[in-house]
């Protein structure tokens, strides 16, 4: 590796490095405010380093047989860059309402974010491996920040033993798959004809993927934990985690395409399948927002699975772009449910957004867009994305994976429209006192809600930088 | 068009939307002052369309008032391209027309979050003159779609006491169309050649698109505009909606929503897919003739006005899409006809039920009686709008359905001779409405003090009566300038068919 090669691994380098001065500065003394401060600087430096990454150059570099740096790579790191920056934010002033050593959660954060551009760029499985434990890691112990609140806890402890045995799975997977081929990078998984033992490792790799992803039939500890976490961690959780785990599956089917391997097609045609009707189906009767948005994402994640499936240059650029959009409004989503959090509690319950438009108008309205855009309306991203892929599906003929995906989305619809409809219904008790809005929570909303609707009516440039990332 | 007027049509409401925004909410007064004047703004800048466009019968480009399209979404060849022809152009003036009536008749109506009403009100006429003018597909399902939101608001905000079960329900119906409408469009999208795949609709009317495929796409697109319509049996959202939403809302739910699904009929679903819709002219036709007879029979047994009104939407409009599949001349300039007289009457009678229940809280005919005696000049316009509903020769109702009828009955003779029965029951269940409502006695000593019109009320009633009697007595200030398009729209459904319409005719 040469020092060239560094440069490609600048954002990587920068969120490591505020890693190590967020630890010192803490061991010197503990300031909430200062952590928070570099912590955020560190993230706009990397996502600066990030950017002009993507706009220097074209091509793909391999740096060292583990990591890759592409446009794709980029593309997601970017993403996963901005999630930090704005949880970065969301969490300063979720945590200044509350009693806790607040300055190690910057340090956990910092971890995940590194994790995660690790699995986004991974070549290989042993930094596959690397970025995933790393985001777990910090993820569980962020999901358990809270200690004396005992649903958080409960949630780190499930988190915990779950995704430990879903890295179990991996491992044996990739071990499985390394008996067959005796390599570890990607491009070797699919030069191999199938082989039992090949297929096997594959379906315990999809298992793990699964399970990180939320996807059914791996998707039951979504709601607990999306419910039991701290607002700002579920909205790393929702959209940083996933967008590192979506871009590593995408280079892992890179080399040949999933069609090569008709069994794991339908698997996962199954796995996107149920995930897309149960994920709407059970979101249906929720009275917590969080669950509700838990299930949501299952749902989502089922939809970008189609893209995957389509596979081609088109698939891909689907999942990318859908991926970007569903970040940027989960982000928004779970931004509201943590400004609305005041003290000890969670503004969780339902019942917590009821008569919302007429209390705060502005926090309703970044809800009302963020929940449309979930539900694929048009002037928001989520109608570029869905429309994006249902494109994707029509094009390559998918029709039962598409009409799946309509029928999904009109149940979708249901649940999405209850929340609006509470928020905009006359609250009859006199309701309890909301938080006041901090000037960096509405900021952080406005930010997002524009990002959103700009994604919705311009996507053109968007759409132009992903226009060039290369197809599975 | 170089000087982009259309486009200062549809986002003029939505600025004024915008600017509503800056003002504080207790001063109601000045909010609805400035949606007013805002939407007045938006029917003065939209009258000159009538005069800019002057179609001739030589050439095809005189046919369309468009302006120049702009790139938008270059990766997919999505442009911007507005424009408006001899059929857009009465439904936009019709909507233009229609807003500042209904703002004026929310004045007093609507007491609580007026500037949220306001706002969304002012939005669902963007939305509404963008789907009307949109000329590329994409365009138009962004309107068509952004529509839904603020209607949702409108009905389930300010409605009645089941408002929440019939926004949704009118989101969802809406909806289930509207998603396999997309599909279809992208079908048809990817069976364009790659080199040119753009979502521009005169491509889309130039390309032959193979039939099998047409079949499905035109099933697609028919079923989201026969929900929109409503067309029996998809119409079951319509009475809820209408009972629930408050007066203005169902004014331009009446007046223009409905519009949607008959102009997506005529602009997208016949012509871009021309040997289906002939394919499926004889189920179309009957659907229309069943909603036609269906909705006068139930409106007959209706006790509350606004759900006869409601009820009678479902047979007027089946009259609009009988003389669309009549594929001649005089039945297509019927419907289109026929589709601004339904907007001017029902939305008339909406208002009309609105004043009433100002002043009663009530719409049930049984609290009602006698009331010619108690408000002469509010029963005259009643009786007016009622009978031009009814298509009483003199008003604008006759012009349309003698000529869908007349077009019809040369291409659905026994279907035509139902189709006509309706009128005879809209004349009963109309007139039967009104005497029990406007004669007899007063039989409620609640009804004897109400008052008659005032003020407000008659600046929103009589454009609406003038242009009743003005649509009845000149039609060809209208029919003139439609004929040209429509004769250009008949010219793209029959070549591909001429050889099948006349093979059915012998």
């Amino acid at each position: 590796m040469t020092g060239y090669d560094l440069l490609f691994l600048l954002p990587l380098v920068i969120v490591a490095g505020t890693v190590l001065l967020v630890m010192s500065s803490i061991a010197l003394r503990r300031r909430h405010l200062l952590v928070a401060l570099m912590s955020d600087a560190g993230f706009l430096a990397a996502l600066i380093a990030n950017l002009a990454l993507l706009a220097a150059d074209d091509g793909s570099h391999q740096v060292t047989a583990l990591l890759i740096v592409d446009r794709s790579s980029l593309i997601f790191g970017a993403l996963i860059l901005f999630a930090g920056l704005i949880v970065t934010l969301l969490s300063y002033d979720y945590l200044k309402r509350r009693d806790e050593r607040r300055e190690e959660y910057y340090l956990l954060l910092l971890l995940a974010a590194a994790g995660a551009l690790v699995l986004a760029g991974a070549a290989h499985f042993a930094s596959f491996f690397l970025g995933l434990e790393l985001l777990s890691v910090s993820l569980f112990a962020m999901i358990a920040y809270l200690r004396t609140r005992p649903d958080a806890l409960e949630a780190g402890v499930k988190y915990l033993v779950l995704a430990g045995a879903s890295s179990a799975f991996m491992l044996f997977g990739v071990a499985l798959i390394y008996a067959q081929t005796g390599r570890l990078d990607f491009s070797a998984l699919f030069m191999m004809r199938a082989s039992p033992w090949l297929i096997a490792g594959l379906a315990l790799l999809v298992t793990a993927v699964g399970f990180k992803l939320a996807l059914a039939p791996f998707h039951w500890w979504t709601p607990d934990i999306y419910q039991g976490a701290p607002a700002p961690v579920t909205a790393f959780m929702a959209t940083a985690s996933k967008a590192a785990m979506v871009a590593a599956l995408l280079r892992i089917a890179a080399p040949a395409g999933l069609d090569q391997q008709p069994r794991l097609w339908y698997a996962l045609a199954a796995m996107s399948v149920i995930s897309m009707f149960l994920g709407n189906l059970l979101a249906l009767r929720q009275n917590s927002v969080k669950r509700l948005l838990a299930y949501s994402s299952i749902a989502h994640l089922g939809y970008v699975l189609v893209a995957l499936l389509v596979g081609g240059t088109a698939g891909s650029q689907a999942a990318t772009f859908y991926l970007i959009a569903y970040t940027v409004t989960m982000l928004a989503a779970f931004g509201v449910v943590s400004v609305m959090s005041a003290g000890e509690t969670e503004a969780d319950a339902l019942e917590t957004y009821r008569g919302l438009f007429w209390r705060r108008p502005f926090v309703a309205a970044v809800m009302t867009a963020s929940l449309l855009s979930l539900a694929g309306i048009p002037l928001t991203a989520g109608f570029v994305a869905k429309f994006y892929l249902v494109a994707a599906g029509v094009r390559d003929a998918q029709w039962a994976l598409v009409l799946v995906l309509i029928a999904a989305s009109v149940i979708g619809l249901f649940y999405y429209l209850r929340v609006i409809w509470t928020m905009l219904s006359a609250s009859d008790p006199a309701p309890a006192a909301l938080p006041a809005l901090s000037l960096i929570g509405g900021t952080v909303l406005a930010a997002l809600v524009v990002a959103l609707l700009w994604l919705g009516l311009y996507p053109a440039p968007i759409l132009r930088l992903i226009g060039r990332v290369s197809g599975l | 068009m170089s000087f982009r007027l259309i486009s200062l049509i549809i986002f003029s409401p939505a600025a004024f939307a915008v600017a509503l925004l800056f003002v504080r909410r207790e001063k109601e007064e000045l909010l609805r002052r400035i949606a007013l004047g805002g939407s007045l703004l938006t029917f003065v800048l939209s009258l000159p369309l009538y005069w800019l466009y002057r179609p001739t019968l030589e050439s095809v480009e005189s046919l369309w008032l468009r302006e120049t399209s702009l790139h938008w979404i270059e990766a997919w060849g999505v442009r911007y391209a507005v424009g408006v022809d001899g059929i857009s152009l009465f439904l936009v003036l019709l909507t233009t027309f229609l807003t500042p009536l209904c703002v004026l008749a929310s004045w007093r109506y609507i007491k609580d979050r007026v500037k949220a009403y306001l706002i969304s009100f002012l939005l669902l006429e963007a939305a509404m003159l963008g789907t009307f003018c949109a000329l590329d597909l994409f365009l138009f399902y962004v309107f068509w779609e952004a529509m839904l939101v603020p209607m949702y608001l409108i009905i389930g905000v300010w409605g009645g006491p089941r408002r929440i079960y019939a926004a949704v329900k009118f989101f969802i119906y809406t909806m289930v169309g509207s998603v396999l409408m997309l599909a279809a469009i992208l079908v048809t999208y990817f069976s364009l050649p790659e080199s040119s795949r753009t979502f521009d609709l005169f491509q889309w009317y130039r390309m032959a698109i193979a039939p099998e495929l047409q079949v499905w796409c035109f099933l697609a697109f028919a079923l989201a505009f026969a929900i929109k319509v409503p067309m029996w049996p998809f119409h079951t959202w319509l009475p809820d909606a209408h009972v629930e939403a408050p007066t203005a809302g169902s004014v331009i739910l009446a007046g223009v929503l409905l519009k949607m699904g008959t102009y997506g009929f005529v602009r997208f679903a016949m012509p871009l897919f021309p040997e289906a819709a002939l394919k499926f002219a004889p189920l179309f036709a009957g659907l229309a003739v069943i909603g036609i007879v269906y909705g006068a029979l139930v409106s007959l047994a209706q006790k509350d006005v606004k759900k006869l009104v409601a009820y009678s939407s479902v047979s007027h409009l089946g009259f609009v899409m009988l003389g669309l599949f009549a594929f001649n001349l005089q039945g297509s300039s019927g419907a289109v006809l026929q589709m601004v007289n339904h907007g001017l009457s029902t939305g008339a009678l909406f208002l009309l039920v609105g004043v009433l229940y100002e002043r009663r809280h009530t719409r049930m005919i049984a609290d009602f009686g006698g009331l010619a005696r108690v408000m002469p000049a509010f029963s005259a316009i009643f009786m007016i709008v009622a009978l031009s509903s009814i298509g009483l020769p003199g008003t604008n109702g006759f012009i349309g359905e003698f000529l869908v009828l007349l077009g019809a009955f040369e291409r659905w003779l026994p279907l035509t001779v139902v189709a006509a029965t309706g009128v005879i029951l809209a004349a009963c269940y109309m007139l039967w409405m009104v005497q029990r409502v406007f004669f007899g006695a007063v039989t409620h000593e609640e009804n004897k003090a109400l008052p008659d019109l005032n003020l407000r009320e008659w600046a929103y009633l009589l454009p609406i009566v003038v242009l009743i009697f003005w649509i009845g007595i000149f039609p060809n200030t209208f029919l003139g300038k439609m004929g040209p398009s429509l004769d250009h729209w008949l010219t793209q459904i029959k070549p591909a068919a001429v050889a099948l319409l006349h093979g059915v005719a012998r």
